[in-house]
């Protein structure tokens, strides 16, 4: 009831200022004071149990554009005034839709969104169908860019890439010869357990069960106990945090000695801070190279911080290059308008705070690389960063 | 064989948890025949209240024994509360009014109150503190710890105390005088108004104490814990027919060993043609062959002893 009052508050706020732009876009002569407003929409789960990760991406693309309109961008002659759109997808595929309607109804320039595999890839196609350059900050599915948009970008390594990356870790490096899978059966989850799969599989090791669960479950006892029947050397779970945590404590209490591994899921402050100590010695991984290894991201790091009061969760850092990258090719072609700014857009070449950002012709980051991690005493610490040569 | 203990192990307690919240879904339908939606995410508040007063507690330098009572204390205090004003502002003005309306305000009240956690406590998760021991017992190979223990034993002990409440006080006997006829029982003299109040309160503590199970047993709190959790005791209330006591504990145990041998033993029986994906959709399966065969559930149909 509440969620439905702020979105008619919302939509009437969004009247008014569709109605104040049309009026300031009425032909006045002085060029020079004109303002150019250009939304960027935003899409995220904003409620639900991933409510503090959509929060963490809205917050790194309001920093991009809060930095852009210090900074006094010029497009085409025009001072640009950016503006967020920010929508609720509640992690749910009809619901993203639905959101993804009324951000083109509200004429966005561009969306940075959305979060889950799950939400993005039914949503490009309504992107794609208005024109609206798309820039998923952590859709990692192989399928989001194999529909064919030449709106739908990432600026993130996808499952191909990752899975194969944590199952050749897996097997060469700690030695799991027998391997036992947990996915949440969302677009992401399976689709990062299916490439594990088929690398660990590749690499010699044997699956000896594949279990499920939802992105709701916190309750993991009955699959873990089958699974602990089994006795594998390694649990991997392809998933997100909220799942991760309950998971690692049930993992550690019914005395299953199997390494525990997730994507870049589980690399989340939340993780090891909300497990204590039977998180330790477990293993994520997440695209890029880590941050403060990155020439900005130390920096990054600190400024949201001071500027939220809390440390980045997940992908702020991508959905600030994500909404970056965007600018920069709408300074490029000099205009806002998404017909002339998406061919800028997908040449672009960028130095963002993840990664050195350029796209292949799918709409994928060209040669990412990806960062495995240790949680020990209570801390992420990065153990190796595989693949990803500079582009 | 130490795995098929473990799976019930599992179920038991898991069951234990559903059977707490079903009760309070059975007490409210008994009485007022209303399915309080919101009664989820009044476990959801209790977790998180008694969280607040334990963080508060223990910057107090109290025993950890001491904290937990006082914590549990407070939880059912203001959850019985929140159950008061839930039925005075939601359900009281609407009792004579089409079933519907009160069914709409409960999920709106539902709504309301996760929407106000997640502003009180924010979106993220929170950890909760580990008050009792968590040792591993070993049991024929399976392993309980001393939080699931508690959960089982105080399940049961609270069952058994709800059940001498109903038929051996004199409140009880004024419960079930309601549930069976409001205006007889308001012309013999029963305060009808306190009634409900009162059971609106119980069902709230019993709320209270099943979101400070979970909390202990997972270690995790959210302002979202109590959607899916209402949604299954729900469910359980149902399975075993909603409106009987005795029904929500058999259908709230039946439905945790369904789930956890389900998901346990459902891949390998069908020769891996259905796997653990199908936990849920089993349990819903059985609660469909229950209600075609028994429409108002295991132990529905004694409508007299229902309270």
């Amino acid at each position: 009831m509440l969620r439905h009052s702020f979105a008619l508050l919302f939509s009437a706020a969004l009247l008014v200022t569709v109605t104040a732009c049309s009026k300031s876009e009425t032909p006045k002569s002085s060029s020079a004071s004109d303002e150019l407003v250009v939304r960027i929409g935003a899409a995220a789960p904003l409620t639900g149990p991933q409510a503090h990760i959509g929060k963490d991406n809205e917050n790194g693309t309001r920093m991009a554009i809060e930095d852009a309109n210090a900074r006094g961008i010029m497009i085409g002659g025009r001072k640009a005034r950016f503006e967020l759109l920010s929508e609720d997808d509640q992690t749910d595929p009809k619901t993203a839709t639905i959101v993804a309607q009324k951000l083109v109804d509200a004429k966005v320039n561009g969306v940075i969104g959305h979060l889950n595999s799950g939400t993005t890839i039914p949503a490009a196609r309504i992107y794609n169908d208005n024109g609206i350059p798309q820039i998923s900050p952590s859709a990692t599915a192989v399928s989001y860019t194999a529909q064919g948009f030449k709106t739908a970008f990432r600026v993130m390594a996808n499952d191909g890439q990752q899975g194969k990356v944590l199952g050749e870790f897996a097997v060469k490096k700690l030695n799991a010869k027998t391997i036992a899978v947990i996915d949440d059966r969302t677009a992401y989850g399976q689709g990062l357990a299916d490439e594990f799969i088929k690398s660990a599989q590749a690499q010699g090791a044997q699956i000896v069960a594949h279990e499920y669960t939802t992105d709701k479950a916190v309750d993991f006892s009955a699959v873990l106990t089958s699974i602990k029947g089994k006795k594998p050397d390694l649990l991997f779970f392809g998933g997100m945090d909220p799942q991760g945590v309950p998971m690692v404590k049930q993992l550690k209490s019914l005395g299953l000695s199997a390494k525990f591994m997730m994507g870049d899921g589980g690399y989340t402050p939340k993780m090891p801070e909300l497990a204590g100590a039977a998180a330790d010695g477990m293993y994520a991984s997440l695209p890029g190279v880590p941050l403060d290894r990155m020439p900005n991201g130390r920096d990054f790091a600190q400024r949201y911080e001071a500027k939220f009061k809390q440390p980045i969760q997940l992908y702020a850092p991508y959905c600030y290059d994500a909404t970056n990258v965007m600018i920069a090719a709408m300074q490029k072609a000099g205009s806002a308008e998404p017909a002339k700014y998406l061919p800028e857009l997908a040449k672009t070449s960028y130095d963002g705070v993840t990664a050195k950002i350029s796209f292949d012709d799918k709409g994928d980051l060209k040669g990412g690389a990806i960062t495995l991690y240790q949680v020990q005493q209570g801390k992420w610490v990065a153990i190796e960063t595989m693949g990803g040569a500079a582009p | 064989m130490d795995i098929l203990l473990q799976q019930i192990i599992n179920g038991l307690v898991q069951g234990s948890v559903y059977a707490l919240v079903a009760l309070g879904y059975t007490m409210v339908y008994g009485i007022l025949g209303l399915i309080n939606f919101a009664h989820g995410e009044v476990v959801m508040v209790g977790a998180m209240v008694a969280l607040a007063s334990i963080q508060v507690l223990l910057a107090a330098a109290l025993s950890p024994l001491l904290v937990l009572v006082l914590s549990v204390i407070v939880a059912v205090a203001v959850c019985m509360a929140l159950g008061y004003s839930i039925e005075r502002i939601a359900y009281r003005p609407l009792r004579n009014a089409p079933r519907l309306a009160p069914l709409i305000t409960a999920i709106g009240v539902s709504i309301v109150l996760q929407n106000l956690a997640m502003i009180i406590w924010g979106r993220e998760y929170h950890s909760f503190p580990q008050l009792l021991p968590n040792n591993p017992h070993n049991i024929g190979g399976a392993i309980i710890n001393e939080v699931q223990i508690a959960i089982v034993i105080t399940a049961i002990a609270v069952m058994l105390g709800l059940m001498l409440l109903v038929h051996r006080t004199r409140l009880g006997r004024a419960m079930r005088a309601v549930a069976e006829n409001p205006t007889a029982a308001s012309l013999m003299g029963v305060n009808i108004n306190k009634v409900i109040s009162t059971t609106f309160m119980l069902g709230s503590a019993l709320a209270a104490i099943a979101g400070i199970m979970v909390s202990a047993n997972y270690g995790v709190v959210h302002y979202y814990m109590g959607f899916m959790l209402g949604l299954k005791a729900f469910t359980a209330a149902v399975l075993g027919g909603i409106g009987n006591l005795r029904g929500a504990m058999v259908g709230g145990v039946l439905l945790g060993l369904i789930e956890s041998l389900g998901a346990g033993y459902i891949g390998p029986l069908t020769g891996g043609i259905l796997g653990s994906n199908y936990q849920d959709a089993f349990a819903f399966f059985v609660l469909i062959a229950v209600l075609i065969f028994r429409p108002s559930g295991l132990l529905g149909e004694r409508v007299a002893e229902r309270a």
